[in-house]
């Protein structure tokens, strides 16, 4: 017989580790996509070095497991003088995680804008800075809406990762909690089920923002 | 060159224009000359090199030789007497292109912005006029084409032919001396070219200067006073309808009308 009375009790705490996701989830998520969104415009504007240079980080952080990543920046971090706290570690990682995937996301938005609505911005004289901000990042931002969705959708599901450097969040603290009341079965159908709450809010939220974006869709020519 | 920026100058000079992409020619050495307040048709085949000339004319392509003088200055480059060419610098480019309105096949309206936002866009950016001084002239542009009851709407809740006449209201909003037309209803159903058509013939009896690329035969036959026949590169006729189109006529012209005539898809002269 499942018995979700043990654990119900501990609620306090678990709405506690219910936070510190949450909390980590959205930061990191906005930090990833402001990055993303800076390394996408400078491959896309800077030199082409400096293209080189942030398609090697895509590359990298793309390219390896986000559990890699962590360990590595957690446990090899103090062997070139960055000691941080589990949380610092988790935010960091998150985001440079996240940018890589968001800046790809970002760039191929930027490609999908049709060569002609920048040509018509440029026969009306707007600069490069003006047409980046009024017509490329609008158009842009509709094109890869559903894209950023399903991101912050995984970047949430990573931050179970965070548990094994000790970031006392939902999984570490029902894991915990679980184990120590015998309760393993309860526990992890909880621990599921919050998940399952956020992704929902995620999808409702923006599908929400794409129906109120889809007046803009490209028109049929 | 101070005979030809008089307002009676002719509105466009090309001179030894060509383009080359990579290894390929497509403008072999053009001569143009666009009258003030007329209009002229760039007909040919596909390939011929009327889009690209007209693309060289807004400025999206740049020329690889020659000098193209829009209202009597240079735009992008000049040439020295020894054919050398500088590029002019960037504040001098736009000022030149300023003069210029274009109007593309695809319409390439910006899907994020309303009809009169679309007009606006340019006077609010670039000219920084206040909100509501930019909607007026913007609104005012919109009734030219008879638009102004779609002022609110997206592109993507217009048919073509009213994006297509939106797009016409956003290169009139700066008041440029020339428009400029790359196949303005190729891209269009049939039933919807007319509407579009019908404003473009409006624009020229009000006396716009207008340089339009067209497979519309008819139009150019009876709107254009001054018709350019490009093929393979090269002006090969240049002149009005009635020496270009009469008899007799270049047998190249009359293969390219030929082609027309037998799709039924335009009516001759």
């Amino acid at each position: 017989m499942l018995d979700f009375g043990l654990i119900i009790k501990q609620m306090p705490a678990i709405l506690a580790a219910f936070g510190v996701t949450f909390g980590i989830w959205i930061v990191s998520m906005l930090l990833a996509a402001a990055l993303g969104f800076l390394v996408a415009v400078a491959r896309r504007f800077g030199p082409k070095p400096l293209d080189w240079l942030l398609r090697a980080y895509v590359e990298v952080f793309r390219g390896t497991p986000f559990l890699v990543q962590l360990f590595l920046l957690y446990f090899g971090g103090p062997y070139v003088g960055l000691s941080l706290e589990p949380i610092p570690v988790a935010l960091l990682a998150m985001t440079v995680y996240g940018g890589a995937y968001f800046s790809e996301i970002f760039r191929a938005g930027f490609e999908a804008v049709p060569r002609g609505h920048v040509e018509a911005a440029e026969c009306v004289g707007l600069t490069r800075a003006q047409i980046l901000r009024r017509i490329l990042v609008p158009e842009m931002t509709m094109l890869v809406l559903p894209l950023c969705v399903n991101m912050a959708i995984v970047l949430l599901k990573e931050t179970a990762v965070l548990s094994i450097i000790t970031v006392p969040e939902l999984t570490l603290v029902i894991g915990v909690i679980g184990s120590q009341q015998y309760a393993f079965v309860e526990s992890m159908f909880l621990l599921a089920l919050f998940y399952w709450l956020l992704v929902e809010l995620c999808g409702v939220l923006g599908r929400w923002s794409e129906a109120k974006l889809s007046r803009f869709r490209f028109a049929p020519s | 060159m101070t005979e030809v920026s008089t307002p009676t100058g002719p509105a466009i000079v090309v001179k030894g224009v060509s383009k080359r992409f990579g290894d390929l020619e497509v403008l072999h050495g053009i001569d143009l000359r666009i009258d003030r307040g007329t209009t002229t048709c760039l007909i040919g085949p596909s390939g011929s090199g009327k889009s690209t000339l007209l693309r060289c004319i807004a400025f999206l392509e740049e020329a690889t030789a020659g000098t193209i003088l829009v209202d009597g200055a240079p735009l992008g480059f000049t040439e020295g007497p020894d054919g050398a060419r500088t590029r002019l610098p960037a504040p001098s480019i736009r000022a030149v292109r300023a003069k210029i309105g274009m109007v593309f096949q695809q319409f390439n309206l910006w899907p994020h912005m309303t009809a009169l936002g679309n007009v606006c866009e340019a006077l609010r950016t670039v000219r920084r006029l206040p909100r509501k001084e930019a909607e007026e002239r913007g609104m005012a542009q919109l009734r030219k084409v008879g638009l102004e009851n779609r002022a609110g709407h997206y592109p993507s809740q217009l048919s073509g032919g009213q994006q297509q006449r939106v797009a016409i209201a956003r290169a009139l909003a700066l008041e440029p001396e020339i428009l400029l037309f790359d196949e303005p209803t190729s891209s269009l159903d049939p039933e919807l070219t007319g509407e579009v058509l019908n404003v473009m013939r409006a624009l020229a009896e009000d006396g716009m200067s207008m340089v339009v690329v067209t497979h519309e035969i008819g139009f150019a036959a009876t709107v254009g006073r001054h018709i350019a026949f490009l093929d393979h590169g090269r002006v090969l006729l240049d002149g009005p309808p009635e020496e270009v189109f009469g008899a007799p006529r270049h047998p190249r012209l009359e293969q390219f009308l030929e082609t027309y005539l037998d799709r039924g898809a335009a009516t001759l002269v």
